[in-house]
This record gives structure tokens, C-alpha cells and sequence, in this order.
């Protein structure tokens, strides 16, 4: 590992980084700290910033602002091949005219290390394709390729390794398990890896930490479960799954808890989830969170009354219920299929409630619709 | 009845092809047959079989010095097209420079103007400037047109090329001089190739702006050409066959060496 091109180990930090083209700011004032040693995943939709974000880290564009650094060592402007990063492309970038053997060679040969035999062959093995190395790319599969790509980046030792897209090509299975692999070998080399996806669900898998990116700057960071079970924006919030967000006011307090009047009806809310700076608020709940029953049943926690059904969609494991509520507002539940308790049906008047922990409050001024998807194809999709 | 014209349908297309490479190969074919004519002073007419042509494919007054002159100025004119079309497609293909789009469509003219204006043209260009036709104005021409079809080559081989294949060899510790001799080059280097062997078959073959050009000097075509009126003799067959097969060996060997590099 004293072999690298620069020796610079450390904590990445990005202060103050801003990419303009023109009058468009890509990235804008975005400061981030990645952690040496850790799996930190850059999420957000096409245009959000992350990629441009990522070609900054590699050296491919240079920031209009702001400097980065590893370690100590300021990297802003030096050259893509001056620093210890390597980076897995989006569609691999794999050199067609080089066998498998000769890619995974290069990044070493290039820095002057005359035998590569053994660095090779333990990088083919990591990625579990030995017996490719005579191999010419377009020789390969999609996912052998995308092993390949990996295995050209690791095998020279960097502090930092790029992800950009990687698994974007590859299909639904394939894709999962690759999810588990690359999390698997991040543990096994304890390499920083930085991680580019619109995926959510691949960010939350396989990252410790997220950063939610929304044109150009840092929606939030944090771990997967921080920013699902606490979202401090709408976009984060329906973004990542989704969330029903109901508009209220704050009417009081109970303790550590702020009362929320939603259209008449009482709920609580823990103070420190709460993220309005005044009384206007929205008060969010994951669908999964719910409970939904019949008018008869003894409800307890928040319980919010008067909902009629008015869609029901059995998926196996569980059941979404579109519930309309007095206001006006049809709240999504997923109801999982473990109680024995027959589906409620189309028309039947219901209850919904949940335990006041996992409610989270919102800013009243948001767009209620930020980071939700734009087309209802796209939503189908997502699911 | 039905039959046949079932038949006729069903190879319809092989029909079309036998007739096509007919129609296209009839005249080498012709070519080949009389380079084994046994003819004393013109070769119109079949006189008998014999091998001498080819044994002695020089024996004919300036034949080969006419196709020696044609292989020197092929080969320089293909080497020059080649080094400056080259660096002229990745101008072309790979930076935004002021005046770029009007280059782009300076390097098309002498592919559109006609051959016997942009050889007398050039001919009254080299008087004005007081250089007598031959060998160098003849090279020099020939660069001339060939540059076109070189840039026009490779710089689509290099539009085809993956940007990110040279970012990738820049993150893997490549500097620019490595990047472009380790990826670009060699990824580049089959339409490089490609515009060679078409700049050669162009200068090769050139008649009407090399007449203008080349003064005393006589090339293979122009060899044919002046020989056409008193009669070709029989090694120009040979020679013009020898060229063919040697094209055809090379394109069967580029395709060998293309499909044994897939497999294996």
C-alpha cells in the first residue's frame, strides 16, 4: 500500500464545492465529510448533481469553487491519474482491445510495478472470475463485466473508490446480488467506497451513510434508517419510499410531545422529530406504519376516524389500502397479511391509527409533492 | 409450372447475387484470362496459352519502372495523408476551435471538386510558383486528395469511440501522453489503418491529375493508358491481376485475423 501514486490516505472532505456551467449551478455550495473507511452512497434523481459531484471527486471536472481533500493533502486541481482514487464507470469502461488480464493490469503497470501477476490474480479471485483472465471484454456478460470493472479499481490498493451507477445495467436479480457483493468486498478491503445511484432501495442496502442530493446541494445525511424513520424534508421523505404528509397545526404541548391538530383530530408528535420551524406543519407517516380497523375495534396511540376505503390491492405479503379521509386527503396503508383478519373491502368505513413514535413533522411551507415521481409510469416501476 | 416459379421465388435472391457478381467480375476475369495470352504486339485477340507474361512481368519497355514510380509516390502520398489526416481528424473529431465547422467543410472540397479541374488547377499553381511537374508535384497532389478521404476515415472511428474508455486509462494512473498511446491509438488505429490502404488504392490509381502533374514521369495508369493506343501488352494483365489478388489476400487475411481475435 506505500506503492500509490500519492499517498494521501484519509477522511474526504468537500468544502464549499460549486460546478457551474454557465448560469446553471450542477453542484452548489455542497460541503461533505466521507469518512475513511466507510460505504457512503450520493442518492438522488437525474439531474441532482451526484454525478457531477463524483467526476469532481475522480478529477475528471474541476470544481468552479471550493476545494477538496483527502486527508491533508488538497487535491483540487491535481490530475485524475495524480490521485490514489479509482472509479467503476457507469457502463464499465472496460479497454476492449486489453484482455481481462491486461485491464486489471494497467492501473499497476502504469505506475511502474513490473510484476503484476500475483496483485491480478488475487483481485480475479476477490470477484470470483479467475478463469477469464485470457478473456477480451466483449467476451463477457454484463455482470462479469461489471465484477471486471471492480476488480481493475481495487487491485490498486486506492484510499477511495467511485461508484457511479454501477449496477444500473444489470437486472433485478443480478442486481441484488451484487448489492450484497460489493458491500461484502467493501468489508473485506476496507476501502472508502463513494457510491452514485437514483436507486433508493440499492443506497439503503448496501450504504452507511446516505447523502440525499436535490439539485445540486445535500437534501440530508445520514444512516439509512435515520433518514426513513426521521426525514427532514418532504423531498427526503417521499423519496425515499413514500410517506403520507398531512397538514396541521401545532396546538400544544405535552411533555416531550407537541399536540397536532389535523383537521379537527388530535395527534402527538415527539418534539425532536419535529423539523417546522413554526406552527404550520405537516405531520408524515410511512404507509407501513398504520394500522387500519373496523369502527368497532378499540384503537389506541394516534387514531385518526372517519376514513372510508376506497381501493384495495392485495400483493401476497401484504395489502395497500387507499383510505379517503373526511378532508378530502386518500392516505396510503400497507396493512402485512399476518393478522388473519379478512381484507377490508371497498366502501367500508374504518379507522386508522399508529404509535405516536413514529410520526415526524415537517415544515408547513413545503411542497408536499417534492421527490415524489413525476410520471405514474415511472411509480409503477419504483414498485 | 408452379413449381418452377416457386423455385424462382425461393432463390429469387441467390439468382440476384450470381448475376450481380457476374455483371462486377466479368472484366477481371477478362483481365486475368489475357495476361496468359500469348500475344506478340497487341492483346485484343486470344493467341494461345503461355506463361511468359508472368514469368518475365517486366519485359514489356517501362512497365515496371512506370509501377515502380507508382508504388514510390503511393506510398509516400499514403504515409503524408495519413500522419496529417490523422492529426487533422483529431482536431476535427475532438476539440471545439474557432473556425472549425468551416474546416470541417474545407476538407470536403477535393472530394467534390472534380479530378480535371483540381489537376489543372494545381499544374498552373506549380508553374506560377516555378516547379516543373514531376516526381514531388505528383506526391504532393496526391497528398492533396487524399488527406480528405483520410480525415474522413478516421475521424469516424473516432466519433465511435467511448469517451470514458480515455477518462477510465486517466483514473488508472495514465497521464495524456500514456492515455493516448495505450487506448486511443490502438482503438483508433484500424480506421487509421482502413485510410492508408484507401489513400494508397487512390494514389495508386490515379490518372487524370497525375497527367497533369507528373510531367515526363510515367506512372502505371498513365503507362496503360499511352500504351491503350498502339496496343496493352500482356504484362499490364499481369500486373493489374497481381494487384487484385494482393487486395483480395489482404482483405481475406484482415477477416481471418478479425473472426480467429473473436473467438478465441
Amino acid at each position: 500500500m506505500s506503492d500509490l501514486a500519492n499517498g494521501a490516505r484519509g477522511d474526504l472532505k468537500l468544502s464549499h464545492i460549486t460546478k457551474s456551467y454557465g448560469d446553471f449551478n450542477a453542484v452548489n455550495d455542497l460541503s461533505l465529510t466521507i469518512p475513511e473507511g466507510s460505504f457512503f452512497a450520493l442518492l438522488g434523481p437525474s439531474g441532482c448533481g451526484k454525478t457531477t459531484t463524483l467526476r469532481m471527486i475522480a478529477g475528471l471536472e474541476e470544481p468552479t469553487q471550493g476545494s477538496i481533500s483527502l486527508g491533508s493533502t488538497d487535491i483540487t486541481h491535481t490530475k485524475p491519474y495524480q490521485r490514489p482514487i479509482n472509479t467503476v464507470f457507469q457502463n464499465y469502461a472496460l479497454f476492449p482491445h486489453l484482455t481481462i488480464f491486461e485491464n486489471i493490469a494497467f492501473g499497476l503497470r502504469r505506475r511502474g510495478i513490473k510484476d503484476v501477476d500475483d496483485a491480478v490474480n488475487k483481485a480475479l479471485n476477490l470477484v470470483e472470475l479467475p478463469h477469464l483472465a485470457q478473456r477480451k471484454p466483449t467476451q463477457l456478460s454484463g455482470g462479469q463485466q461489471q465484477r471486471i470493472a471492480l476488480a481493475r479499481a481495487i487491485v490498486n490498493r486506492p484510499a477511495l473508490l467511485l461508484l457511479d451507477e454501477p449496477l444500473g445495467a444489470l437486472d433485478l436479480k443480478l442486481r441484488r446480488q451484487m448489492q450484497i457483493e460489493l458491500k461484502w468486498i467493501q468489508k473485506e478491503v476496507g476501502i472508502t467506497f463513494v457510491h452514485v445511484t437514483h436507486d433508493q432501495e440499492e443506497a439503503m442496502t448496501m450504504a452507511d451513510t446516505i447523502a440525499v442530493m436535490n439539485e445540486g446541494e445535500i437534501e440530508q445525511m445520514g444512516s439509512p434508517a435515520d433518514l426513513y424513520d426521521n426525514p427532514g424534508t418532504a423531498f427526503v421523505a417521499n423519496f425515499l419510499g413514500q410517506s403520507n404528509l398531512i397538514k396541521g397545526t401545532v396546538s400544544g404541548n405535552d411533555g416531550a410531545n407537541q399536540i397536532i391538530d389535523l383537521f379537527g383530530q388530535k395527534i402527538s408528535l415527539q418534539k425532536n422529530r419535529s423539523h417546522a420551524v413554526d406552527n404550520s406543519i405537516y405531520a408524515g407517516i410511512r404507509p407501513e406504519k398504520f394500522r387500519i380497523s373496523r369502527l368497532e375495534t378499540a384503537t389506541s396511540g394516534n387514531v385518526l376516524t372517519g376514513g372510508k376505503v376506497e381501493d384495495v390491492s392485495y400483493i401476497g405479503v401484504s395489502t395497500q389500502y387507499q383510505v379517503l379521509m373526511p378532508w378530502g386527503q386518500e392516505l396510503m396503508v400497507f396493512e402485512q397479511n399476518d393478522d388473519g383478519v379478512a381484507p377490508f373491502s371497498v366502501g367500508e368505513p374504518v379507522n386508522i391509527s399508529w404509535e405516536p413514535i413514529f410520526t415526524f413533522g415537517l415544515r408547513g411551507d413545503e411542497d408536499v409533492e417534492a421527490g415524489t415521481e413525476v410520471s405514474p409510469d415511472e411509480d409503477l416501476d419504483e414498485e | 409450372m408452379r413449381t418452377v416459379s416457386r423455385w424462382f421465388q425461393r432463390n429469387l435472391i441467390r439468382i440476384y447475387a450470381v448475376v450481380a457478381f457476374t455483371y462486377l467480375f466479368i472484366p477481371v476475369a477478362y483481365t486475368f484470362a489475357f495476361s496468359f495470352n500469348d500475344s506478340r504486339k497487341s492483346n485484343l485477340v486470344w493467341q494461345g496459352f503461355t506463361f511468359a507474361n508472368w514469368q518475365n512481368p517486366c519485359g514489356a519497355p517501362e512497365v515496371c519502372s512506370a509501377l515502380g514510380n507508382s508504388i514510390k509516390i503511393g506510398f509516400l502520398a499514403t504515409l503524408f495523408s495519413t500522419i496529417l489526416g490523422t492529426m487533422i481528424a483529431f482536431a476535427l473529431g475532438r476539440y471545439n476551435f474557432k473556425g472549425r465547422s468551416t474546416t470541417n467543410l474545407l476538407i470536403f472540397l477535393p472530394m467534390a471538386t472534380p479530378e480535371i479541374v483540381l489537376g489543372a488547377s494545381l499544374l498552373s499553381l506549380f508553374l506560377v510558383f516555378k516547379i516543373n511537374p514531376g516526381f514531388w508535384p505528383t506526391v504532393i497532389a496526391h497528398v492533396l486528395f487524399c488527406i480528405s478521404f483520410v480525415v474522413v476515415t478516421v475521424k469516424a472511428r473516432i466519433a465511435s469511440l467511448d469517451p470514458r474508455l480515455e477518462q477510465a486509462a486517466m483514473d488508472l494512473y495514465a497521464n495524456e501522453r500514456e492515455t493516448f498511446r495505450r487506448v486511443t491509438l490502438p482503438l483508433v488505429a484500424p480506421g487509421i489503418a482502413a485510410a492508408a490502404l484507401l489513400a494508397f488504392s487512390l494514389s495508386f490509381d490515379d490518372f487524370i491529375i497525375t497527367n497533369f502533374n507528373s510531367g515526363t514521369m510515367t506512372t502505371f495508369p498513365k503507362f496503360v493508358y499511352t500504351s491503350a493506343a498502339r496496343g496493352i501488352p500482356a504484362q499490364a494483365n499481369v500486373i493489374g491481376s497481381s494487384m487484385f489478388f494482393l487486395a483480395l489476400a489482404i482483405v481475406i487475411i484482415g477477416q481471418f485475423v478479425g473472426r480467429k481475435r473473436k473467438v478465441s
